[in-house]
């Protein structure tokens, strides 16, 4: 992956200024070529990692198991795209193994994402089942810990 | 009773490290952000741990072979064959040391009678003109300069060749400049080592921590270099195992076998623990080598990208994990500045001077150490600095 994503991956809010520094560009390079990578729908967006337990205690995640039947022509795409347009739904993946889409879906209450996948999800032709988990708690999100081990002391100054 | 007069002389006179005192101070202090540690900031991977554990569980706690595990030994001789290009027979010409000091100390003593003369280039690692003296060796320092990006150069060395030279130590990629050899400066101290019959101590311990896509040379490489050469390398730094006290020495069997008759007597083997975990470092931990390595380039562009764009200059090192800036455009001493700096604004940088006189004018500065602290503590130095330049025009 270029170096300049990788950086932005791990932490968007790096100022170009530091960008530049590590990787010894000038910085009108780097803005341009996050603009390019913008523009190119490389980059998608950018978003805060939030540890959802503090920042609203109210969001319930669910994990779908979605089976549906694939269209002569179009595959599983068409379904797809239109499951993914939902504002519940955060994710979709088309899957290997027993079932087809993988759906992450968000909703305020356990009974908002039951009647989304009841009354939404459920009832769309071509879809033929549904298995959803709900998720219990938290561990790791996007790559970062949610509890984060102290690290070791080391010594003040060493040779 | 005056115990002092029992201490053996050349122990006596070796002077207090300068590191020390430094290092005091800062432990007395609270959220200082320290640029002076000389060790990565990464714990040691994972697997390497986990082989270290599996290696208590099944109670693989004796002594070793003097020498240290044939297996180990084997992947010793592998690596150093495959990433140096340097060939040596696993059974007879590597010896498994507690990190490369012990190996340094071994060497020299080995080698030096009392009078010869073993040469070093300054700025250098700490502890070699001390274990010079240790090995009742003369020390003879070769000064290196700002404007060869501290390269040890054959013309400086060949000043200091005499009668008794006998050994010349060598530390690139260096602590603490950075620094780094070419193809064609080895290639002159190669041919002075052979013509005046030098024998070389080569501590390649940073030679994985290369960047700039910089392919590490070891003089032990060069025609003609490998039968006098004694190759030091360990895992502390590429595999951030600094706590497991592991390292090796290889050279030709008689040169190993004089080491291992000391290090058998004063220390027997290398820790059996730590020898299991090195051999999963050699066999599996090149993946996490080139991650750190990655990660600590990106930390030197912005260090050196900063310190210049402040006003001191500072040249890009091509190796290991320190900056050596100077400090002269502050018109301050490396020990003023650096205390200064650690009073006023909690930042930690080691004074040039405590890695030899020609460090002067100098500080080294550490980034194994995250970019959000880097990034703060380069903030911190920016208004060092011009505060102490308007107070100096101010003056």
């Amino acid at each position: 992956m270029d170096p300049l994503l990788t950086l932005l991956k791990r932490d968007a809010h790096t100022p170009p200024e530091d960008l530049a520094r590590e990787l010894n560009l000038s910085l009108a390079e780097v803005q341009a070529r996050i603009a390019r990578f913008e523009e190119d729908g490389v980059i998608l967006g950018y978003q805060a990692i939030l540890n959802d337990d503090k920042a609203d205690g109210d969001t319930v995640t669910a994990v779908i198991e979605v089976k549906i039947t694939p269209e002569r022509g179009g595959g599983f795409d068409r379904l797809a795209a239109r499951i993914a347009q939902f504002d519940e739904v955060k994710s979709c993946y088309l899957m290997s193994g027993g079932y087809d889409l993988l759906v992450l879906a968000e909703g305020r209450t356990l009974q908002a994402i039951a009647a989304f996948i009841a009354e939404k999800l459920a009832t769309i032709q071509g879809v033929i089942s549904t298995a959803t988990h709900f998720r219990l708690k938290v561990y790791k999100e996007n790559g970062v810990l949610l509890h984060r081990e102290k690290p070791e002391p080391r010594l003040a100054v060493a040779p | 009773m005056n115990l002092k007069k029992h201490i053996a002389h050349h122990v006596r006179d070796i002077p207090r490290s300068g590191i020390r005192d430094f290092f005091e101070i800062v432990q007395s202090m609270k959220s200082v952000i320290s640029l002076g540690i000389g060790e990565p900031d990464f714990n040691t991977p994972w697997h390497i741990r986990e082989a270290a554990i599996y290696s208590l569980e099944k109670g693989r706690t004796g002594y070793t072979s003097n020498l240290g595990l044939p297996r180990l030994r084997e992947s010793i001789a592998t690596y150093v064959h495959a990433n140096f290009g340097i060939a040596y027979d696993g059974q007879t010409e590597v010896l498994v040391t507690v990190g490369v000091s012990e190996a340094i100390d071994l060497a020299l003593r080995a080698l030096v009678n009392p009078g010869d003369e073993v040469l070093y280039h300054e700025p250098c690692y700490v502890s070699y003109s001390p274990s010079i003296v240790l090995a009742h060796g003369i020390p003879v320092s070769i000064p290196t300069f700002a404007r060869d990006n501290f390269r040890l150069t054959a013309a400086e060395l060949e000043k200091k060749i005499t009668g008794a030279s006998k050994v010349l130590m060598m530390n690139f990629p260096c602590n603490p400049t950075g620094a780094t050899q070419t193809r064609e400066e080895l290639e002159k101290i190669a041919s002075l080592c052979i013509r005046h019959d030098l024998i070389v101590l080569t501590d390649e311990i940073y030679s994985e921590l290369t960047y700039d896509g910089a392919q590490h040379l070891s003089i032990a490489a060069l025609p003609g270099m490998r039968e006098r050469t004694i190759f030091l390398h360990g895992f502390s730094k590429a595999f951030a195992m600094t706590g497991f006290r592991i390292g090796y020495a290889c050279a030709p069997a008689i040169l190993t076998e004089a080491m291992m008759k000391i290090h058998q007597y004063g220390i027997l083997c290398a820790s059996s623990t730590a020898q299991d975990a090195a051999i999963e470092a050699l066999e599996q931990g090149a993946p996490d080598v080139e991650n750190m390595r990655r990660e600590y380039e990106l930390r030197r562009n912005f260090v050196v990208s900063s310190f210049n764009e402040i006003g001191l200059d500072c040249f890009k090192p091509f190796g290991s994990f320190y900056v050596f800036p100077s400090i002269a455009a502050t018109g301050l001493t490396s020990q003023e500045f650096s205390y200064r700096l650690l009073k006023e604004k909690s930042v930690a940088v080691v004074p040039g001077p405590a890695f030899g006189a020609s460090g002067e004018g100098f500080v080294r500065a550490c980034y194994a150490t995250s970019l959000d602290q880097l990034k703060t503590a380069m903030v911190r130095i920016a208004e060092f600095v011009a505060e102490t330049r308007a107070a100096s025009a101010a003056a």
